[in-house]
């Protein structure tokens, strides 16, 4: 027990001493935990033999990851992105694959060799790239929808590329491991279908994959609802943890890919409510496990073969970066790519990623590559992986400045291309906010914590997602980082403020709306951050005050100039009374300073709404006022 | 005057401001001077609710007063008559005391549906555009401004697709720039309809 926790520590320290630091230095997270890897393995020896057993356990991450890629395509978004996937995607893969293989050929390697060695360079780092878009606000443009049509078919490409290694054995390898595993402690694996007639066999693998579908749509829904109604959010994550982990389960038993199972399963539930908190629950262990992946694999490198084959692999590195550029180029240039979106595509995506690493031990556990070679190809793909941030410093500091002179003509029609609109909270309040911005064609994300709630909204066809809007993480899943504006009702004084200062100190350009209870609530959201502030109250009691006055006889008209006088007035003086709310120490409560203020705002009030109208020429109302009797004796 | 560049404000007043295929582009044409002050009447003041004070003071900062528009029932958008209403007022506009607006120069640039041979005694709306905006003539002249006849573009419908308002712009642009730099003959101006019936009469070639 006491070496599971040294241990644990050990890789849990050096991810949270690395990770930090190669972020702060722009190198981006995965390239930390590679470091980390590096520096707790070869370099140091704090770690030894059981890397390999806890990589088998961390490749769990991936299918983690396929689960989150397939609840980010809703069947719609999938299917109007085809053109891009297919043909990009495809393309990028075909030729990659193709040039790779040939050059493996031409150095005298056997074709299936040659041919997983092309399937496994083909691939780019999901990881890497989506997270350097994201960091630099590049996702949204062609270039990087371009760069994620390709990353998603490489993604989806992997599972059937999982399922074809074995097909790529080598015997000769096949028959050592073989050998070696007869001699070791081998146990039989659980299996539904072993021993199973053909026809059953497949019958059964298709009841499966569509009790998945089915299941998924009509049972998973249900059962969310009923534990979200429980309002315990470590039950939901359960729930959402028990989902993948069954539905991995179910995939091995029947023999299929659970990376596979986990994809379908995530397409089956995007459009589900439920998508952002699945999302939110999942991601943590998703990146630790990924990031424990990803240090097993720094720790695995083995410094005896870099150091004797040093040059063999920087070449291999180089050239290997320099045909993926090439590939990516000439792609760029059938789909008429332009200016930097051409560049962001050729230098973002020209290196080898995650998923080679997957597949290259995958690849040598069913004897597919010999030991030396897959050796070697790991330090090829983990540097090119280490370069990757070169070539976006390329990207950034040669290619973007010599094109942003011709983009800027090009940059006016996009100004209309902003991020949706998130609403917090979709009560009363929230309601008539989405109900507008949705007749305008504006683009919501919904969130609320009340699933009944978020059920009623759907009904309405509201895209709506339950959630506890004020947690980070599912901000974040909700699209935080692309939005424009955030717009917060949430029926809580508390979470309203903490939402608001968390998304003021993460998001400095994001447009912050909030709805405040009363005015001390709206002086403590003013002070956390938000652009505009309105009393939820404030507006429909003054129109019913203007009523109240119309119904003693005032006319019409001036009713609603009182109004104007009295919003007028109070605005003058906010600023005063905020001021004071905000040097007061005394835990923000009303002070007798305050007060002050407040009375002598009332009497200002007083003063605009009582004040002799015959003959004025100053004060709070004066539009319309009447010139002075014998005024035109001026101009005799 | 020669020396020191005149201050204009541009009061523009579209309420359909999207839907603009004159007015806006001249309002866009206009920007980029340091001395031209844009104001979007219509965009600041959605509710009408018109800030005397902040109004009063805009007027007393410049020295060139345009209203920007398409002609309405022979006369402004409402709300510029509003800002006449709430902004000129009695003691600051006019009166013994309303000597703010004195010595500053006052006119109009504004597109109209009709052709401009309409836009006569023999035409169908029977008067000039000049004797149409005589209000805001009187206006000025009460409130002790110099008044210069409109720029206008007639027949503004379909000045797009007859590629007549390219050189509209470029008039209006040096048009601007001539009053900018106090190159107007007002002398000259005030005889004339329109700014643009004899742009090159009314600027003074530059010293």
């Amino acid at each position: 027990m006491t070496a599971y926790f040294v241990q644990a520590f050990i890789y849990l320290c050096a991810a949270v001493i690395a990770v930090p630091l190669a972020r702060k230095l722009g190198l981006g997270s995965v390239l930390g935990y590679l470091v980390a890897g590096v520096v707790i393995g070869p370099v140091t020896g704090l770690v030894g033999q059981e890397t390999v057993a806890i990589q088998h356990f961390a490749e769990f991450g991936v299918v983690m990851m396929l689960f989150l890629v397939g609840l980010e395509l809703e069947p719609r978004s999938l299917w109007q992105m085809r053109n891009r996937l297919l043909g990009l995607g495809g393309l990028q893969m075909a030729l990659t694959t193709a040039a790779f293989a040939g050059i493996s050929l031409l150095a005298g390697l056997g074709w299936t060799v040659a041919l997983a060695v092309g399937l496994i360079l083909s691939l780019s780092s999901t990881a890497i790239v989506l997270q350097t878009l994201g960091e630099k606000g590049l996702t949204k443009t062609e270039g990087g929808q371009s760069s994620f049509s390709v990353l998603l078919f490489q993604d989806i490409a992997v599972i059937p590329i999982l399922a074809l290694m074995p097909l790529l054995a080598l015997p000769e390898l096949l028959d050592q491991s073989q050998a070696l595993s007869t001699g070791a402690d081998h146990h039989e694996e659980l299996s539904l279908v072993a021993g199973l007639a053909p026809w059953a066999h497949a019958a059964v693998v298709v009841a499966a994959v569509a009790g998945l579908v089915v299941g998924g749509h009509f049972v998973s829904r249900p059962m969310f609802r009923y534990v979200a109604a429980s309002g315990l959010r470590e039950v939901f994550t359960a729930a959402a943890l028990m989902l993948v982990i069954g539905i991995a389960a179910l995939m091995s038993l029947v023999g299929l890919s659970p990376a596979l199972g986990t994809f379908l399963a995530g397409v089956v539930l995007a459009s589900s409510e439920f998508r952002h908190e699945l999302e939110a629950d999942i991601e943590p262990f998703k990146g630790l496990l990924l990031g424990l992946f990803f240090i097993t694999v720094g720790a695995g490198i083995n410094f005896n073969v870099l150091a004797d084959n040093l040059e063999t692999v920087l070449l291999a590195t180089g050239g290997l970066m320099l045909v993926k550029a090439i590939v990516l180029l000439l792609l760029a240039l059938l789909f008429k790519l332009q200016g930097t979106d051409r560049w962001l595509l050729t230098l973002g995506l020209a290196q080898a990623g995650e998923f080679g690493f997957v597949l290259l031990s995958y690849a040598s556990q069913h004897s597919v590559l010999p030991g030396h070679l897959s050796q070697l190809l790991a330090l090829v793909v983990g540097l090119s992986m280490f370069l990757t941030p070169v070539l976006f410093i390329l990207l950034d500091k040669v290619i973007v400045p010599r094109y942003t002179k011709t983009d800027q003509s090009a940059a006016y029609d996009e100004i209309g291309a902003s991020g949706p609109v998130i609403i917090a909270g979709i009560g009363r309040f929230g309601q008539i906010v989405n109900r507008m911005l949705v007749a305008h064609g504006v683009e919501t994300v919904v969130l609320d914590s009340q699933s009944g709630q978020i059920e009623n909204m759907r009904k309405l066809n509201v895209r709506s997602f339950f959630g506890d809007a004020s947690r980070a993480d599912l901000l974040h899943a909700a699209g935080i980082d692309e939005a424009s504006l955030l717009v917060i009702a949430i029926d809580d004084r508390g979470r309203a403020v903490d939402l608001v200062k968390h998304a003021r100190e993460n998001h400095p350009k994001l447009k912050i709306l909030a709805r405040a209870f009363d005015r001390g609530h709206g002086y403590e959201l003013r002070h956390a951050g938000a652009d505009v502030i309105l009393s939820e109250t404030y507006h429909s009691a003054l129109q019913m005050a203007g009523e109240a006055l119309r119904g003693l006889g005032v006319h019409p008209f001036t009713a609603e100039q009182m109004k104007y006088a009295f919003v007028e007035t109070e605005q003058a003086e906010n600023e005063k009374l905020y001021q004071s709310w905000l040097h007061e120490e005394e835990g923000r409560a009303f002070t007798q300073h305050y007060r002050e203020l407040f009375m002598k705002l009332e009497a200002l009030l007083a003063d605009a709404m009582q004040s002799d109208r015959t003959d004025r020429h100053s004060g709070a109302e004066r539009g319309w006022t009447p010139p002075p009797k014998g005024y035109t004796e001026d101009f005799q | 005057m020669e020396s020191q560049q005149n201050r204009v404000l541009i009061l523009y007043a579209h309420p359909s401001s999207a839907r603009s295929e004159v007015n806006s582009p001249l309002l866009q044409a206009s920007r980029g001077r340091e001395a031209v002050t844009l104001v979007d009447l219509y965009g600041e003041y959605p509710d009408y609710r018109i800030s005397i004070d902040r109004e009063q003071q805009r007027l007393r900062e410049h020295d060139v007063i345009v209203f920007m528009f398409p002609l309405y029932w022979y006369s402004t958008p409402s709300i510029l008559k509003e800002w006449q209403d709430l902004v000129l007022e009695y003691g600051f506009a006019y009166g013994t005391e309303g000597t703010a607006l004195h010595g500053k120069t006052f006119f109009c640039a504004l597109s109209a549906g009709g052709a401009e041979k309409a836009y006569h005694a023999e035409g169908y709306n029977h008067f000039t555009i000049r004797e149409l905006l005589q209000p805001l003539e009187q206006t000025a002249r009460l409130t002790g401004m110099a008044y210069l006849p409109p720029f206008a573009l007639f027949g503004s419908r379909t000045a797009v697709d007859e590629g007549r308002l390219s050189g509209h712009i470029a008039d209006w642009e040096r048009l601007l720039d001539a009053v900018i730099e106090g190159r107007i003959d007002t002398d000259d101006a005030a005889t004339l309809s329109t700014l643009n019936d004899d742009l090159s009469r009314v600027i003074r070639s530059k010293a």
